[in-house]
């Protein structure tokens, strides 16, 4: 007797009938009949027009059939949300059961049920449950509050629900440990800027302990949870790494791919001096053997990280090499996989066992492997010099099998391989060129002819041949197209006298008959090179290439490190970080690899903070551009000049603007609160960044003088922070800080590369602000910046700037652009850059004016930790131009009074209470626009604290 | 985490579906179907396949593929272990993995794959612990609940659950207790033409039958334990203990498992035990290729080999073969172009052989590619790397248990070039 009989129907109507055994009284024939509901619905069959009937079956003290009519209830109360109603009272008196299981079912039920009336009810009872004697029950329950926050985030948070999970962490059961962590974890993924899994010595212990004794999906939650957890120095991350090694032994293959995630990723703390270091490397690499021998589909995940792992430690795997041969039936999917291996452990020492391979790869019957190892080969003669000739060799072997595909392939590859090594194969292009007619892919056939071309002296008849393929010229796709143009060119070059023809008829093909704007575009180049000078057309055209480098599908180093701290998830699986391709753009968090620091490092300067910062302390980087599309009508990357624009500044403008226009809207608006009745030190304008010190106004300065007080040190610098990391802009970071000097204000930048390419054409430009700041000078990077290099350069700022209020008052939006792409970060500049030299207050007009500004303005600020006296503050703070017009000692508390001046001529008044003996002091300011207050108050701190 | 699970018969049928969160359309699917158009055969189907707003992952068994729906990042290889852990619980409720099982079956199938996650968090996929849940069907079961109405799910809290030893529920009772150790080791080689070794390892595991009343704790100890430097073990192997003794300590689930895997790839361990001599040869401008293989023991150490079968596929300009064997049957497919032979036993005073003449397509040139072959076989009593179980203690219990070690080689992927 088996299932399939729920499936028979009789004439009558399946619904019909199925109706009246659901109201049987008999409580066999009901449940015959639950199943045949259920059995329907697996099948994708709609029953839920017996939501009512199915339901009237659920108060019954049959396990089986309570378990039958909840499966029910979760496919369909969704549809029925009236309805699933009546199945309330029964959940929550289910919760209360005797019965563990009745009760966990319950809960768990409940929490399937994604329907806002059941959700209401549901969080009593999963409270009680989430703190129920029974374990069973609590992990249960810990996992329901995963379900609710799919359903309402906002209810889960504001029932505490959040809290009581952290607490279960601690839970002395294992399980519990594990759904907790691992329901976190999913809430945590919708909320990646929470700190939910807050994770510090003591829990790492707990979940730690909680390892060894969960479950084997209990322990991938933990792992996973465990590798974004940052040690605070390498003895602790050696702990980890020895508590963590026993997983590696795991049946499971994805808890011993977790386990290497974390390893790999604390590896990176420790000293490779390390003797551990060396062990921790060997026990890697078995594991990761395992692996192979497991399902396919396993192998394919286990081979896309192991791609990884390869290229961050090739160590590990060096001597595994045969473990990647490849089985004739394996699915084509692993082979490729393994194929591309292959050719990252290959070296000197395992060449020939390779060649040998992949020769006989050459002859199987899949075509796409066929062609992955004939490139293979090519690969490896460009990695392994020694092995160039042999490789070369090879491929003329598999030349000599006339297999179409392959022969294609070899020219291919055998094109890199010249470049590679110049002036040392050529004498197998005689050989090549008897394969001509049978290359039918343009690959191929653009190889060829870059072939000929560039050896055209070499070849007899290579008029001939390039003759033969101009014939068909306007078939061919573009890129043979552009290859034969200039290979027709080279030979002209080379032979110019038999070729003069040929080359006519080459450039008004290109020119005249193509409508390809590449092409005619080249064609025109050409054409005009060799017109007016062939001697400069001969060193364009022959110039000699560059040597292409070794490795080719390296994953650039900042992505790498990034990936290896997603081993064994998706973007693992597509060498893709997961803000690539994660749905809906849920801000990812970017992970990164800790620095490595020593304990004894670390105990003498705190400051070597781990990279991995929370979040929050972390730039703001703008997210997307569609948000801020209204605002680059007035961000454009040229650069904005203030007053007069100079002539040689508006050329390069025209060179790097890409967007227009931002200027006419720069020059019209004047700085808005300049121009009152006190003087103001004309902002430094157009100052060139290569001039070095900006050169500040010269009434500024002898006020400066007057004053008697040197500033010539300029206020307070704050060190250099990363405004953009690397991982968010294909490689380039910037760090930098903000400097007033002398009464000019400027940016001081610090570039770095850290991607693969060169960067070149750098600009800069700032959003609209509170206060109007932007680049007086154009952003100048001399000499294009190198992978790795780092440059420094201080942009003069001028505060003449369109003006639009920003939140925060002190936020900047830049947009930088390089030959790579524009990107776009924020950051907050602190505001006593803003604080012009001559904010010195008369003492009378002092007194008028804090009576006239009303007491609402008036704020009042805590200084905490400042033990500094009267005297030295205020000469701190005079430094950073916010002067003391008045001093009295009242009570034994010394006030100052103090004022200062914005850029934009707000005046702030500030009256500083300091006790001798108390570290902390009392900041009042008034001000008319109340608003920079704070900013103001944080300027003071800043001040008086550095 | 895991959303929905399709399960698709290789026509492309949807036969089965079951979702733990919301409800995802079955049309998820064709993307599924584009990927397994484009791939040639069944095995070729990529097993992560990205569509826009879901990620399908799946593993293809007993020609069933089990298609995994996931929505946002979840470790691809826990899905796969999952997905692989749901056929082999399948395979143990119903003995075998099958369409036609499935249906009949689907309820049970649906109560199982409704304890095995909770919103997509796997919550008991230890088959000890199912059968307590939901317990398997049996004729006698069937009958014995029709007449008395009671039902095939437990309704107690299945008490390994929760205990530090999730996989034994407590309270076993046998009349007779015994443990039975089965030392099944494969070896995976890959040989040239010339017939000297490329690669070659052994993959190796111990699968054990436990049937102990109450909680015994076992220690397995071998004879040369320094074999076993890359080891898997099922979670109830106490791992300090192996560390520091190289000693097998645990307390075993009930039933059958999977004690360890181990994995021997130093090449002067393995051992090959037998050879091929084979003359395939194609003549251009021929239309007869000649085919000639004999199959011979090597190092056996004075076993025998049994059951050995070969199989290899020819090349598509191989019409038909006219073949004689000297034991065994063989036969050849003209459609598939596969080859197969099956040996039995072999003698090493007369080793078998298979000979005749293959006719090609007349004109065509000589195939490209070479056949590989491909062998199977047994040996029984032999484990070819040498390990050997020392001796089997129970502490824990009193009685006294029944003990049997059985060893077993058999080949793997075995594959000679030619």
């Amino acid at each position: 007797m088996t299932d399939s009989k729920y499936f028979t129907t009789t004439k009558k109507g399946e619904i019909f009938e199925l109706k009246a055994e659901l109201n049987s009284d008999k409580k066999e024939k009901k449940k015959e009949a639950v199943k045949k509901v259920i059995a329907s619905m697996t099948v994708g069959k709609d029953v839920s027009a017996l939501f009512p009937d199915v339901v009237n079956c659920m108060q019954t003290d049959n396990l089986e059939l309570k378990k039958l009519v909840y499966l029910y209830l979760m496919n369909y109360a969704k549809s029925q949300p009236d309805m699933a109603i009546m199945a309330v009272n029964t959940f929550v008196k289910d919760c209360e059961d005797p019965n563990p299981l009745i009760r966990a079912l319950a809960v768990r039920t409940m929490g399937c049920i994604r329907v806002d009336k059941i959700t209401e009810y549901l969080c009593e009872p999963l409270r009680k449950c989430l703190k129920d004697e029974d374990p069973y029950v609590r992990k249960t329950a810990a996992v329901c509050v995963a379900k609710l926050h799919d359903i309402n985030a906002q209810l889960v948070e504001d029932q505490g629900f959040l809290d009581t999970l952290k607490d279960l962490i601690s839970d002395s059961n294992p399980m519990v440990v594990a759904n907790a962590v691992a329901a976190l974890s999913e809430i945590a993924e919708s909320h990646p800027s929470s700190n939910l899994l807050d994770l510090n010595p003591q829990s790492i212990n707990k979940l730690l302990t909680a390892l060894n004794e969960c479950t084997e999906w209990g322990q991938i939650f933990i792992l996973d949870c465990l590798a974004n957890y940052t040690p605070k120095d390498d003895r602790e991350a050696q702990s980890i790494c020895e508590r963590v090694t026993p997983r590696l032994s795991h049946a499971n293959s994805a808890v011993v791919l977790s386990a290497v995630k974390v390893l790999m990723k604390f590896m990176e703390m420790l000293s490779k001096d390390l003797d551990y270091y060396g062990t921790l490397l060997k026990k890697l690499a078995p594991p990761l053997v395992t692996l192979l021998s497991a399902e396919p589909e396993l192998q394919y995940v286990a081979l896309r990280n192991i791609n990884l792992i390869v290229q961050k430690r090739p160590e590990i795997l060096k001597h595994e090499m045969k473990v990647f041969f490849v089985k004739y039936n394996d699915p084509i999917y692993v082979k490729l996989e393994k194929l591309d291996i292959m050719i990252r452990l290959a070296s000197q020492a395992n060449i020939a066992q390779v060649l040998a391979e992949l020769k006989e790869y050459a002859t199987e019957v899949d075509v796409d492997f066929v062609r992955k190892a004939v490139r293979a080969i090519g690969r490896c003669a460009i990695k392994v010099e020694q092995s160039a000739e042999r490789c070369v060799s090879t491929l003329l072997d598999l030349i000599q099998t006339k297999v179409n595909y392959v022969v294609q392939e070899a020219i291919v590859v055998i094109k890199d391989i010249f470049r590679k090594y110049p002036n040392k194969y050529e004498s197998v292009i005689a050989t090549l060129c008897e394969n001509l007619d049978s290359l039918d892919e343009p690959e191929a056939r653009a190889a060829m002819i870059w072939i000929v071309g560039e050896y055209a002296e070499r070849i007899d008849n290579a008029d001939e041949l390039l003759e033969s393929f101009l014939e068909g010229f306007h078939d061919e796709s573009t890129q043979v197209q552009l290859q034969l143009l200039t290979a027709i060119v080279k030979l002209f070059l080379k032979k110019p006298t038999e070729t003069q023809e040929l080359v006519q008829q080459v450039l008004s093909l290109a020119t005249q008959d193509s409508d390809n704007p590449d092409l005619r575009d080249r064609g025109y180049i050409y054409w005009r090179l060799l017109s007016t000078d062939p001697v400069a057309a001969k060193e364009v055209v022959l110039a000699e290439k560059p040597l292409i480098s070794e490795e080719t599908d390296l994953i650039e180093p900042t992505l790498l490190d990034e990936l290896i701290c997603y081993i064994g998830t998706l973007a693992s699986v597509y060498h893709k970080p997961p803000s690539a391709f994660v749905e809906g753009g849920r801000g990812v968090v970017h992970k990164s690899l800790p620095p490595r620091t020593a304990s004894s490092e670390s105990a003498e300067s705190p400051e070597t903070a781990p990279t991995g910062a929370p979040p929050g302390e972390q730039p703001d980087v703008i997210p997307a551009q569609g948000d801020l599309l209204g605002d680059l009508l007035n961000l454009d990357l040229g650069p904005p000049v203030s007053g007069p624009p100079l002539a040689t500044s508006s050329v390069q403008m025209g060179a790097v603007d890409l967007l227009g226009g931002g200027l006419d809207s720069l020059m019209g608006d004047e700085p808005e609160g300049i121009g009152g009745t006190n003087f103001v030190a004309p902002p430094t304008a157009a100052v060139p960044a290569n001039l070095g010190a900006p050169i500040g106004s010269g009434l500024s300065d002898l006020f400066d003088l007057t004053s008697g007080v040197g500033t010539l040190s300029g206020s307070y610098v704050a060190p250099k922070a990363v405004w953009l990391p690397a991982m968010k802009a294909k490689g380039l970071e910037i760090s930098g800080t903000f400097t007033r000097q002398v009464g000019s204000i400027s940016m001081d930048l610090q570039l770095t590369n850290k991607a693969l390419q060169v960067m070149t054409d750098f600009a800069i430009q700032f959003n609209r602000n509170s206060f109007g700041l932007a680049p007086a000078a154009p952003l100048q990077v001399h000499a294009p910046l190198s992978p790795n290099q780092t440059v420094e350069i201080s942009l003069p700022l001028s505060t003449v700037g369109s003006v639009m209020k920003m939140e925060p008052l002190n936020n900047l939006q830049v947009a930088v652009k390089n030959n790579i792409d524009v990107f776009y970060f924020s950051t907050l500049y602190p505001l006593h850059i803003l604080f012009v030299e001559d904010g010195k207050m008369d003492r009378q007009m002092f007194l008028a004016t804090w009576k006239d500004i009303p007491n609402e303005n008036e704020a009042q600020f805590q200084i905490r930790d400042c033990p500094l006296n009267a005297e030295a503050a205020s000469s701190k703070l005079q430094s950073s131009n916010i002067f003391t017009v008045a001093k009295r000692n009242v009570e034994g508390q010394d006030m100052l009074y103090q004022s200062l001046k914005l850029t934009n001529g707000i005046w702030v008044l500030a009256e500083l209470r300091i006790q001798p003996g108390n570290p902390s002091c009392t900041l009042s300011l008034k001000c008319r626009a109340p608003e920079v207050s704070q900013h103001v108050y944080q300027a003071y701190e800043t001040i008086l604290k550095n | 985490m895991i959303h929905s699970l399709f399960l698709i018969n290789s026509s492309g049928d949807i036969f089965l579906e079951k979702h733990w969160k919301s409800v995802v359309s079955r049309s998820v699917c064709d993307y599924f179907f584009e990927a397994q158009e484009r791939a040639t055969e069944a095995e070729n189907v990529p097993p992560v396949i990205p569509t826009p707003h879901h990620y399908l992952l799946s593993v293809y068994r007993h020609k069933i593929f089990f298609v995994a729906v996931i929505q946002t990042e979840v470790p691809p290889l826990f899905v796969i272990e999952f997905l692989h852990r749901v056929v082999d619980t399948f395979q143990d409720y119903f003995g075998v993995c099958s369409e036609p099982v499935i249906k009949d079956n689907v309820v049970v199938v649906y109560e199982v794959l409704e304890e095995m996650l909770d919103n997509g968090f796997p919550l008991a996929t230890e088959s000890n612990i199912l059968k307590e849940l939901i317990k398997p069907p049996t004729i006698l079961r069937t009958v014995v609940n029709t007449i008395t109405g009671s039902t095939n799910v437990g309704d107690q809290l299945p008490t390994g659950q929760l205990s530090v030893v999730p996989w034994r529920r407590t309270g076993v009772k046998y009349t007779n207790n015994e443990a039975y150790f089965d030392v099944i080791e494969e070896i995976d080689a890959i040989i040239d033409k010339s017939g000297s070794t490329i690669t070659a390892e052994i993959q190796g595991v111990i699968d054990s039958c436990v049937k102990l009343t109450g909680m015994p704790d076992l220690t397995l100890s071998f004879m040369n334990p320094r074999l076993l430097d890359d080891v898997s073990f099922h979670p109830c192997v106490r791992f300090k203990r192996w560390e520091s003794e190289r000693i097998l300590s645990f307390i075993p689930p009930d039933g059958n498992f999977r004690l360890l895997s181990y994995h021997v790839s130093a090449q002067n361990l393995v051992a090959i035990p037998v050879y091929v001599k084979h003359n395939i040869s194609f003549r251009d401008s021929s239309s007869l290729g000649r085919f000639e293989i004999t199959v011979g023991p090597k190092q056996t150490m004075g076993k025998t080999i049994e059951g050995v079968t070969v199989t290899s596929q020819m090349p598509k300009g191989v019409l038909n073969m006219s073949l004689t064997p000297s034991q065994g049957t063989h036969t050849f497919d003209p459609v598939t172009k596969m080859l197969s032979w099956d040996v039995g036993k072999i003698n090493p005073q007369k080793l078998p052989s298979l000979k005749g003449t293959m006719s090609l397509q007349a004109g065509a040139s000589k195939p490209d590619e070479n056949p590989t072959i491909n062998l199977q076989f047994k040996i029984q009593q032999l484990a070819i790397s040498g390990l050997k179980v020392n001796r089997l203690d129970m502490y824990g219990e009193k009685y006294k248990p029944f003990k049997g070690i059985k060893y077993m080689t058999k080949a793997g992927k075995f594959q000679v070039r030619t």
